[in-house]
């Protein structure tokens, strides 16, 4: 009969390889570590040596050091210098690859606080602390945190990166392997930050498709921006073709340049679009005056209604033709900003 | 058992048998009474520091949080870091061996500032007080980095306290690398030029240049953080318009050079007792010097690998990590000209050399871990993980603390007249190897596998390696229990030194051990290089 060691059971010195980028990360890991390892030992040996083979003995004197060997200090400069840049070169390469999201990837929302995970599909299902995403096809996570910076992370992905509060980080991988892995806070976060923590579920892509329509049914994250454009935030009085442009109108802004009022063109991206709805000052657009007529939305709109607004400003099409079915959803004046949402903890 | 050999003091008057009272220590401008202030001071905090790592080891030998509150937890972790590298690591070799050994070592009678040094100490005691109140009052919680929005708008512990009395603190270091500056600038004895200086010398002005340059900066971030956290004003958290990752930018501009702040003067104590333990001149003098500077130079420019997945922009990144890479040369050299000088040395096993040989073992460790994090690619994974956790270890435990065990076993004698019993070093230097490498060794693993620092609790696959990093704690605590005992021990029945008892070549030896008052009877004229062994016909040393 076997009896298992309960200690070396699971015994590995490197975790689950779960993404496209991991097994570049461990290689260039083993690289690292054989460098590491053979100058490490080529001191420890020449070390052991020296000091024993030259250890103090009476009537033997220590040998003239001279004033230096040129060749030798040029050696191990030169050498460990070479040995340095390619591993530069190589953690930089793998470094842009993590940076840059293939333009097709699937995108989840993130929303980080203290000590949770708030996650949202496209498609409006949202989840806790638990991640679900399908093998095989890139994702893409736009996350953003509602107090302290947090750092998403995913040992089996090798990645991270860190959440601030008051601006977009985007962080992209491809599962490789359905399984269960590790999702951890590692950015210090205060008091329950070793319990942020949670799992991101790979699945097959059918099952993926399956799990995200199981459940009750939700509202698309654009749908659920239109109906906060339209009522509560009352976008809709200003930003419309028919408001006689108080406001620009917003279809097709997404991904255009943006000429400023300061004389600056900046890319309308996600960034842009929180920081214009939430500190419209901070922005002025060129032909709008030198003061915004927008009331400041910071602290009127959580940080996930700000995803479903941009998420629903996305959505318009460029022609600005879908508008007249979101203003048929309802036509209201505009309430003061501040009385439209309760205080949120 | 209490029939110890009593050996009389010397006695010739010396720096501490000239006046015994309190108000002679404390209102004493003497440099070596000022560093054995420090070396008091430093060791309490350090004992400190020690008692809440023990705790925070003892917490995680289990994945579950049983010892203490996860609130207690993250307290202990800040207050640990806080303590040791605010109040040990970064005054610790410069304020103790700098300020006794740098005018001694060049020949001088004190330091170019005396008055200005002994205020030093007391800006230094003062924020330590500053920052045990806020022990005291129930502590802080936000990591001894400080992030902000954490630390100025969201913790509710003691952050002013805290960071005031590191603020204080910031300007005790200062004033000593001015006085050292001036001090090797001005006052080195007639023949020593440049060249001449003993590489501690070039440690200590390389590593003054860094304090001058970037302690202030430090100083204006925890201020910044005052700032909004008292009055509101919006600098760092974005809630009130300011900008979180600034205040990553001002913190490693300093802290990141402040690595170099306590490594460089280690390396310099290594350079003195490889060479006085081989009884060889240093291999590659002015290599091993202008590394000391390059290193304070390029330190400046890499703060950014801090900062990798932190939102800084790609190519600030790479630049950064490019940068980082161009430390590890003259690391590197360091490492290789000291092994060259042991080649065809005659080397002794006093305690102080083990050290040296434990200090270029971890230290080449800890280098070499350190190219681990400055690779972009791999940072992603690794960074704040255990990983760097064990790198950051290696270097200020397994270098400085190794350096600094490895001077004060060197210039003990020197300091206090006595020697302490070689077995019982010898045996503390080893425990404290094994226990080193037991302890830290493991959280390189537990880092690669992807266990993040400042976790109270963590999931069961990782208790393996925890339970050894906690049973090699438990060791180094043993190990670093040791040398108090046989080193208080020493004071009233350690034999008696003489000026010289390694037959060691710097100026510092050249007078009674204590030194006078005043160092040297007449100014030393050098006419020698400095660790000029060679020359010696076969050296006699103590035991």
């Amino acid at each position: 009969m076997r009896i298992p060691n309960p200690i070396l059971l699971d015994f590995r010195l490197v975790p689950e390889d779960a993404s496209t980028i991991a097994a570049r990360t461990d290689a260039l890991y083993a690289f690292l570590v054989a460098v590491a390892v053979f100058f490490s030992a080529l001191v420890f040996i020449l070390v052991t040596v020296f000091a024993v083979k030259y250890r103090r003995r009476p009537g033997v004197k220590a040998a003239p050091t001279g004033h230096g060997h040129l060749l030798l200090e040029v050696t191990w400069i030169v050498i460990p210098f070479i040995l340095v840049m390619i591993m530069f070169v190589w953690g930089a390469k793998l470094f842009i690859r993590i940076r840059q999201p293939p333009p097709d990837a699937m995108e989840i929302n993130v929303v980080a606080r203290q000590w949770m995970w708030k996650l949202q599909h496209p498609n409006g299902r949202r989840e806790i602390n638990e991640l679900h995403v399908p093998a095989g096809v890139p994702v893409r996570l736009r996350m953003v945190s509602e107090d302290v910076i947090h750092s998403f992370y995913v040992p089996a992905f090798r990645l991270k990166q860190d959440v601030l509060p008051g601006t977009y980080m985007s962080l992209w991988f491809e599962p490789t392997k359905p399984g269960e892995y590790h999702l951890f806070c590692a950015e210090y976060c205060g008091m329950e930050h070793a319990g942020m923590k949670g799992r991101v579920v790979v699945m097959e892509p059918e099952e993926y498709q399956k799990w995200l329509t199981a459940g009750p049914p939700v509202q698309s994250m654009a749908d659920a921006g239109r109906e906060l454009f339209v009522t509560r935030a009352g976008c809709q009085s200003c930003h419309s073709p028919t408001s006689g442009g108080r406001g620009p109108d917003l279809a097709g802004v997404y991904g255009r340049r943006r000429e400023l009022n300061d004389g600056r063109s900046v890319l309308a991206d996600e960034s842009y679009l929180r920081e214009s709805i939430l500190r419209p000052d901070s922005h002025l657009l060129a032909g709008y005056g030198d003061r915004s007529l927008m009331p400041p939305y910071l602290g009127q709109l959580s940080e996930d209604d700000v995803i479903q607004l941009i998420a629903y400003i996305k959505s318009l099409p460029r022609n600005g033709a879908a508008r007249a079915d979101a203003a048929s959803v309802r036509d209201q004046a505009p309430p003061a900003p501040a009385a439209t949402r309760p205080a949120e903890s | 058992m209490t029939t110890l050999p009593y050996s009389s003091p010397p006695t010739e008057l010396n720096y501490l048998n000239v006046r015994y009272t309190l108000a002679s220590w404390l209102l004493s401008v003497d440099h070596k009474r000022i560093a054995i202030l420090y070396l008091l001071t430093i060791t309490f905090f350090f004992a400190l520091g020690g008692i809440f790592a023990v705790l925070i080891r003892m917490d995680l030998a289990t994945p579950s949080p049983d010892l203490v509150t996860s609130e207690t937890y993250n307290k202990l972790f800040t207050m640990h870091g806080v303590a040791m590298v605010f109040f040990f690591l970064i005054p610790g070799v410069p304020a103790v061996f700098g300020n006794f050994l740098v005018p001694m070592m060049i020949g001088a009678r004190d330091l170019a500032f005396p008055r200005l040094n002994l205020l030093s100490w007391y800006i230094f005691a003062t924020g330590g007080l500053f920052t045990l109140t806020s022990m005291v009052l129930g502590g802080v919680d936000t990591g001894w980095t400080f992030y902000t929005p954490y630390s100025s708008t969201y913790a509710n512990t003691h952050v002013i306290s805290a960071a005031l009395g590191i603020f204080l603190t910031g300007f005790s270091s200062i004033l000593t690398g001015l006085n050292f500056l001036v001090t090797i600038h001005t006052m080195r004895a007639p023949g020593m030029t440049w060249f001449k200086m003993p590489l501690f010398i070039w440690a200590h002005y390389a590593t003054s240049i860094i304090i001058l340059l970037g302690t202030p900066v430090v100083a204006i971030a925890i201020v910044l953080v005052f700032i909004e956290r008292v009055f509101r004003i919006g600098i760092f958290d974005p809630a009130l318009g300011g900008d979180p990752i600034l205040f990553q930018h001002l913190f490693w501009f300093y802290s990141h050079p402040a690595v170099y702040i306590m490594i460089l003067p280690s390396m310099g104590i290594v350079s003195e007792l490889v060479t006085c333990f081989s009884r060889r001149r240093i291999f590659g003098y002015k290599f091993v010097a202008m590394s000391s500077v390059l290193i304070a130079v390029i330190g400046f420019l890499v703060w950014g690998h801090h900062m990798f997945v932190s939102g800084q922009g790609m190519y600030a990144s790479l630049v950064f990590s490019y940068l980082s890479f161009f430390v590890a040369i003259p690391s590197a050299v360091k490492v290789f000209n000291w092994t060259a000088t042991l080649y065809k040395g005659s080397i002794s096993y006093h305690a102080p050399m083990l050290y040296v040989f434990g200090f270029v073992g971890l230290f080449t460790i800890g280098g070499l871990t350190g190219l681990f994090l400055a690779n972009l690619g791999l940072d992603v994974h690794v960074h704040d993980t255990y990983f760097v956790v064990a790198h950051f270890h290696y270097i200020m435990v397994g270098g400085v603390i190794m350096a600094y065990m490895g001077g004060l076993h060197f210039w003990w004698p020197k300091m206090t007249g006595r020697l302490y019993s070689e077995g019982w070093a010898r045996l503390g230097a080893l425990i404290i190897f094994v226990g080193f490498n037991l302890t830290f060794f493991p959280q390189f693993l537990l880092g690669y596998l992807g266990m993040p620092r400042r976790y109270h609790y963590y999931p069961e696959e990782f208790q393996v390696l925890n339970v050894m990093s906690s049973a090699g704690a438990t060791i180094l605590g043993v190990g670093y229990l040791i040398p108090i005992v046989y080193l208080v021990w020493s004071l009233r029945w350690g034999p008696v030194a003489g000026p010289n008892p390694w037959g060691a070549k710097g100026l510092e030896w050249q007078t009674s051990s204590p030194p006078p008052t005043e160092n040297f009877e007449t100014t030393p004229v050098v006419t020698e290089e400095p660790y000029a062994y060679e020359e010696d016909a076969e050296v006699a040393v103590a035991h």
